[in-house]
């Protein structure tokens, strides 16, 4: 069966490239709480809940809608549509941050809204929130980004008709070091004609995930 | 597809080391939560169900030897040693090598070895050991396994999600055989985290009755030996007939008001093992004993029309053991079908949601050969996996 | 009374991540939860974690909360009664 990637986002450094494009850069590397804000601002997403998420999920938030952008779901089962994310350090930087209302005895307030993000899979959560998916879901730990292991997972979802379009990605987010890449990919035939963006969907393959990803 | 078969087992938790430890003491309803006043796990008394660390650290000890590694107990993590007890008793006389590429490593967890943020543990161990992949390391060396292993992190439904992966790779014919582990500690980073959602029953957890006020958190491990070839698996032959995942798409801490999505999960799992809604004869639910959990999962299974269907949680014995919990209820639920023997659900006395579904209030004898696993959790995620009995 | 309301907007806006909201935009009478401001139940139990952190009030009954985080006019005026 052929599968495509028919858009895809990098979220990186000082800048954001979806589908080729180079959609947002700042000269200056900036802290990631104000870059992911500059580039949930200017993507125009529209969604106050995204100032309550911790930084990994507004990291694959963002990395999600501006590949959603460039596609359409239309006509696709809800049902049909699934997550499949990864990344090194899971919710690391939450945990410490959880871990730090906790150190003292005298200080003892752990807040809920950190410790409900102190699990990797609930940025999937939230991109499902947002654009009502209710498919297969999964998040998947591996030491760097692992093309095959992705590629492998999701189409076996397709392969077994689990899924009719899946987002799949790497969202890394780890101390003031970031990397995000997602990846929309639907059976031939659901390709990204409504949002007419000229970009050529890719053979759905670990080679051309690997390609996006080294993209300079 | 090829059938994926379940030739072994182990259990971890407060009630034994073993699945037959465990089974003996759910079978005679010893419950392993109680009360801990430990200043290192949270400022005042809390319920839990903890592993025994003597026990755990002397057999922990004989297995370094009968391997032959020279090395300190104190230079494993208590979670690694959860986690290769697990495994070692689970490979125990069975034909699956480690070594062999054909055999898959999957590995379950939500927090891995989280006490190592704690000031206490920190200095002990490489900070790189923080990581869920290292974690997975550290058991792939110590065993040899060929496979860097696939891991899991998905919140409560890590385990029935590790299991569920697992077969499907071996259903691809990608592999022979598969370890699949979970494991989660009992630390104050999680207790304090659950506190102050206010989601701690000040008394053992009481799934699906009126009266439960929230969940007891536990730790453990469990691990399944899977195999397309089903050779040395004990007479019945269990199979993994279908798995399904779905997301509720409402909450990232509430779970769905409807059960929706949970159903949906558990239709799927039944017709991908071929089987309609009323061949479902045992119902092994995540039952957290949150007031909210509960409601939902009793609209799911009336959703399914499966009102009938004898339904319990694990979670009333051992608590909820996180990345642990799909695996040890799945070996629990394993072990009802091979004995045809249903386990009370502890903890319940009156019914208390708003779905009459129908909960073991005692154990049962019956003829069983198909049982439904459900799991819910944090993110709006829920699984199903079918155990089937040829 | 009024400047302890106004210590608490800043106090929500500030625990809540409310970024987009002021304290201007806050009616001190309107539902914090529901059509008002779209808190949600995370958000209750942290509001419960700013009354312990910042007034040393503890909320015992989750369920009290109903009433207590109404607004911030009703927040205001438990914590003026409990407070020691």
């Amino acid at each position: 069966m052929d599968l495509y990637i028919t858009s895809y986002c990098l979220v990186r450094d000082n800048r954001v490239v979806v589908n080729d494009r180079l959609v947002f850069y700042q000269e200056n590397i900036l802290k990631f709480a104000d870059f992911i804000k500059a580039v949930y601002q200017q993507g125009q997403i529209n969604y106050p809940k995204f100032y309550k998420m911790d930084a990994i999920s507004k990291l694959g938030f963002v990395a999600a809608e501006l590949v959603l952008k460039e596609t359409s779901t239309e006509g696709l089962d809800s049902g049909a549509i699934g997550v499949v994310l990864s990344n090194a350090s899971s919710s690391l930087v939450t945990d410490i941050a959880h871990n730090e209302t906790i150190k003292d005895r005298n200080g003892y307030f752990p807040s809920p809204s950190v410790f409900v993000y102190t699990l990797p899979n609930i940025v999937i959560g939230e991109i499902c929130i947002k654009n009502h998916f209710k498919g297969e879901n999964v998040f998947l730990i591996s030491e760097s980004f692992n093309a095959r292991l992705l590629h492998d997972y999701v189409g076996e979802l397709f392969e077994n008709g689990r899924v009719d379009a899946c987002l799949c990605g790497w969202t890394e987010l780890n101390g003031d070091i970031f990397n995000a890449m997602t990846v929309w990919v639907t059976r031939a035939g659901f390709t990204n004609s409504e949002a007419g963006q000229s970009y050529r969907p890719l053979l759905f393959s670990a080679e051309n995930m690997n390609v996006i990803m080294s993209h300079n | 597809m090829k059938p994926v078969y379940i030739l072994n087992d182990n259990i971890i938790t407060s009630l034994g080391f073993t699945t037959a430890e465990n089974m003996a003491a759910i079978e005679r309803g010893v419950i392993g939560i109680r009360e801990v006043t430990d200043p290192g796990l949270y400022p005042s008394p809390v319920q839990l169900s903890l592993v025994d660390t003597k026990r755990l650290n002397a057999r922990f000890s004989e297995i370094l030897s009968a391997l032959h590694k020279p090395l300190p107990v104190d230079s494993f993590t208590r979670l690694e040693k959860f986690m290769i007890l697990s495994v070692y008793d689970a490979l125990e006389n069975q034909p699956v090598k480690p070594g062999d590429p054909a055999t898959l490593f999957v590995i379950s967890t939500t927090k891995g070895n989280i006490n190592l943020l704690e000031n206490r543990y920190k200095t002990l161990f490489n900070h790189k050991r923080i990581y869920l992949w290292e974690l997975g390391r550290t058991i792939q060396h110590f065993f040899g396994f060929a496979n860097t292993p696939v891991i899991i992190s998905n919140a409560c439904v890590s385990g029935v999600v590790a299991v569920m992966t697992a077969s499907r790779y071996l259903q691809s014919g990608a592999f022979d055989h598969a370890i699949v582990t979970g494991g989660d500690i009992a630390s104050e980073f999680v207790i304090s985290g659950f506190q102050s959602f206010q989601a701690l029953s000040p008394v053992p957890c009481k799934p699906f009755d009126l009266n439960r006020t929230g969940l007891s958190l536990g730790e453990g491990c469990g691990t399944m030996l899977l195999s397309v070839n089903p050779g040395s698996s004990p007479e019945p032959r269990i199979r993994i007939a279908g798995a399904a995942t779905t997301n509720d798409a409402n909450h990232i801490s509430g779970p769905s008001r409807t059960g929706a999505e949970l159903a949906e999960a558990m239709r799927r799992a039944l017709a991908e093992g071929g089987f309609s809604l009323s061949e479902a004869d045992y119902i092994s639910a995540h039952g957290t004993a949150t007031p909210f959990n509960d409601e939902m999962e009793s609209k799911a299974i009336e959703l399914c029309g499966l009102l009938a269907v004898p339904v319990n949680s694990f979670k009333g014995y051992w608590g909820h053991t996180l990345g642990a919990a799909g695996l040890i209820e799945s070996i629990a639920a394993v072990s009802s079908l091979r004995n045809n023997l249903l386990y009370r659900s502890a903890g319940f006395d009156t019914p208390g949601v708003p779905s009459p579904i129908s909960i073991l209030a005692q154990n049962l004898r019956k003829e069983i050969s198909m049982c439904l696993k459900t799991a819910s959790g944090f993110g709006g995620c829920n699984a199903a996996i079918i155990y089937h009995k040829n | 009374m009024e400047e302890l309301i106004e210590k608490l907007k800043k106090e929500v806006i500030a625990q809540l991540n409310l970024e987009e909201i002021t304290p201007e935009d806050i009616n001190p009478d309107a539902s914090l939860f529901g059509e008002g401001l779209g808190l949600d139940s995370i958000d209750a139990l942290e509001l419960i974690v700013l009354l312990e952190k910042n007034y040393g009030i503890k909320i015992e009954d989750p369920k009290d909360g109903k009433k207590i985080f109404h607004s911030i006019r009703t927040m205001a005026e438990y914590i003026t009664e409990h407070q020691k």
